[in-house]
């Protein structure tokens, strides 16, 4: 077997006695789409947080091909090639689009704290700028501040600047929240596109997006990974039924994206 | 090569002429003004005025490198403004004494290269744990740091001179560009320059990756990770750029007045510097130049009229933090942008009005202080403007200040009705 893009192993997380995250264990190949669902509250979001490395997991390691990540900094896990973006809304607010996405161009292309460069003059900086913002749709919003996009173009920008110092591991936590249908259903191109051959970790909601995009899933309930397999095999899966019992809407919504399969 | 791979995106960069029009044309206004200045002949208070401005603007500009371009609130700037100033003191010492070699050779015209470099090494040192911290926490550590220095200042009487400070002479060493350094006009070419320098630094690190990621850092420090870099070490370098900037201004003011006192150090100026660059405007580029011009003229003009001149200012900041947040510069940028698009729609009658109201207002208010200053000296003292005679128990004095309040803040309602009726 090839080494997995991302391997996590027996990773513990507790916020005092509570225990949010009790021993999760995942492997990655290289170019999976893999989904994590499960229902509010069951530490999705905190999983996020213990591989991008903004929390220090209590216990477990997490291995990013065949370095271990656990306990480095986010900017330094970041650089070496796992970015992620937000669940709710986390751009630069007060700038361009293009300054935006210039922000997450500039590190990548290697030009860190440089501070004897005008950044006008980086004609490479300023041609990857322009390639994500085409690829993504945005290149005709270029010169508006990002404040002032619709919630549906500023989700949009928030994967452009995820994906735009070209890491090769991508953590997305819930992309299409909020969105209409036809929304969703541009965000889900858009996301197949810009992170085509790529290893997708993505945290999602809409079970119509999920059977879409993923290779595999996984159910997280209550911090523990109670199954991991492909659509179908989740979907037929008593435990998982059983998970979301008692949460009707995910139940039906569930089932629902079954029967569209 | 496909097309898609060969297109360059040039389009997305401003265009030539706005680039031009934006970055280049206010430097060459700059240099013009900068030029003119001399042939009107300023006086010698003008001159000693300028030089003044010219120090501020460049100390306002590095603070605001911190402020407004880094959201880091700095309680103790003054400190590498004033590192900066007696590093070069000392170093102009050394160039009297001649006794090295390399001070002896050693212009005093260049020497704001040694405060740019005492107040970056200031930086290195007090930012290293400083800027571990954002936020509540930096404002109250720079608080501390002002205090230590400037309690330091007062210990350490063979650095910093004790209450008495450090003096030199600034006629010393080799000439540059022919100028002496001793009369006003060699020393106006002197602040000339290094204002210019000064600017024109600052302005080109906001250009800079480094520039912009200090600005994504004040905006989203968390997301700013995820792009690969370490928030902390952004501000870190900021903060010492912005020290040497400081020290670069420190420098100026060295030279210009040839003495420095640990007072330098303290919290005092350090207030100043952030009124400078508060009611300037902090989110431009140009705001603490307006403040440093408004507030060194306030400083050394309003004194001689009014001794309750800081009471102005105080109000001033106070008015400047509630009712404009963009400062001067979002004012006269507002202004404008009004006058551009042709005011037709009746927004210039009304900033016309709230003008009125404000100033009617004030002026009521200024009355009332100038007279009641007067009164609390118990020197018999009565405010005379306008050969008026404005003493506590005159009746005309309160009608006066009644009719000037409730004057202006009729207008101020009558401006509010009208916005409020085109709501």
């Amino acid at each position: 077997m090839t080494t997995p893009a991302l391997s996590i192993r027996g990773l513990k997380k507790n916020f005092g006695p509570a225990e949010i995250i009790c021993g999760v264990d995942l492997d990655l190949a290289p170019g999976e789409r893999h989904a994590i669902i499960g229902p509010n509250g069951a530490g999705k979001s905190t999983l996020f947080n213990l591989i991008s490395g903004l929390y220090q997991p209590t216990a477990g390691s997490v291995k990013l091909g065949d370095e271990e990540i656990v306990g480095l900094p986010p900017h330094v896990i970041n650089r070496m090639g796992l970015s992620r973006s937000f669940q709710v809304s986390n751009i630069f607010a007060n700038m361009s689009v293009r300054e935006n996405v210039r922000c997450g161009v500039l590190y990548s292309l290697g030009h860190g704290y440089s501070f004897w460069r005008n950044v006008g003059n980086l004609h490479e900086v300023q041609r990857k700028t322009g390639e994500i913002l085409e690829s993504v749709g945005l290149l005709d919003k270029a010169q508006m501040p990002a404040a002032l996009l619709s919630y549906a173009d500023q989700r949009t920008l928030e994967i452009a600047i995820t994906i735009a110092g070209g890491a090769d591991v991508v953590l997305l936590d819930e992309p299409t929240a909020g969105m209409s249908h036809s929304e969703t259903d541009r965000a889900v191109a858009l996301i197949e596109k810009a992170t085509a051959g790529k290893t997708l970790i993505i945290v999602e909601h809409d079970m119509g997006v999920v059977f879409n995009i993923a290779d595999r899933i996984s159910v997280l309930v209550y911090g523990q990974i109670i199954a991991t397999g492909t659509p179908e095999e989740i979907r037929g899966d008593p435990r998982v039924r059983e998970a979301y019992l008692g949460d009707g809407d995910e139940q039906q919504a569930l089932a629902a994206a079954g029967d569209a399969q | 090569m496909s097309e898609q791979a060969m297109k360059s995106y040039d389009d997305l960069a401003p265009s030539a002429t706005d680039k031009f029009r934006q970055r280049v044309l206010p430097f060459i206004v700059m240099i013009v003004l900068l030029a003119a200045i001399p042939l009107f002949d300023p006086s010698r208070t003008m001159n000693s005025l300028i030089a003044a401005m010219g120090i501020n603007i460049v100390f306002a500009l590095s603070y605001n490198m911190l402020l407004g371009r880094a959201g880091l609130l700095s309680f103790g700037h003054a400190v590498y403004f004033g590192l900066g100033g007696y590093a070069v003191l000392h170093a102009m010492n050394a160039i009297g004494a001649g006794s090295s070699g390399f001070w002896a050779g050693f212009p005093v015209f260049m020497l704001p290269v040694i405060g740019f470099g005492a107040g970056a090494l200031a930086g290195v040192v007090i930012g290293w744990p400083s800027c571990k911290r954002s936020g509540v926490p930096f404002a109250m550590i720079s608080l501390g740091v002002a205090e230590l220095v400037a309690s330091a200042g007062y210990m350490f009487g063979s650095i910093f001179g004790g209450e008495m400070g450090v003096t030199s002479d600034r006629m010393v060493g080799p000439r540059l560009f022919g100028l002496s350094m001793g009369p006003v006009e060699d020393i106006y070419w002197f602040i000339a320059f290094w204002t210019f320098l000064g600017t024109l630094g600052i302005y080109a690190f906001t250009r800079t990756p480094l520039g912009k990621m200090s600005e994504a850092t004040r905006d989203n420090p968390e997301r700013v990770q995820f792009v690969g870099y370490n928030p902390d070490r952004v501000r870190y370098l900021v903060f010492i750029f912005a020290g040497a900037f400081a020290g670069l201004a420190g420098g100026m003011s060295a030279v210009n007045y040839e003495i420095f006192t640990p007072e330098s150090l303290s919290l005092a100026p350090s207030g100043l510097v952030l009124l400078m660059a508060y009611i300037g405007g902090i989110r431009y580029f140009t705001g603490p130049i307006m403040g440093a011009v408004l507030l060194t003229y306030m400083q050394s003009m309003l004194s001689d009229y009014s001794e309750a001149w800081l009471l102005y200012l105080g109000l001033l900041f106070i008015a400047i933090v509630m009712y404009a947040p963009g400062g001067v510069a979002g004012i006269v940028y507002g202004l404008l942008g009004i006058l551009r698009r042709g005011g037709t729609d009746g927004v210039l009658a009304r900033r016309a009005k709230q003008a009125a109201g404000v100033a009617l207002a004030f002026t009521g208010l200024v009355i009332l202080v100038e007279i009641a200053v007067r009164w609390s000296n118990g020197y018999g003292e009565v405010f005379e403007p306008f050969g008026l005679h404005l003493g506590i128990d005159t009746p005309l004095s309160w009608f006066l200040i009644a009719g000037f309040f409730a004057a202006g803040f009729g207008v101020l309602r009558m401006a509010r009705e009208i916005e409020e009726g085109h709501g």
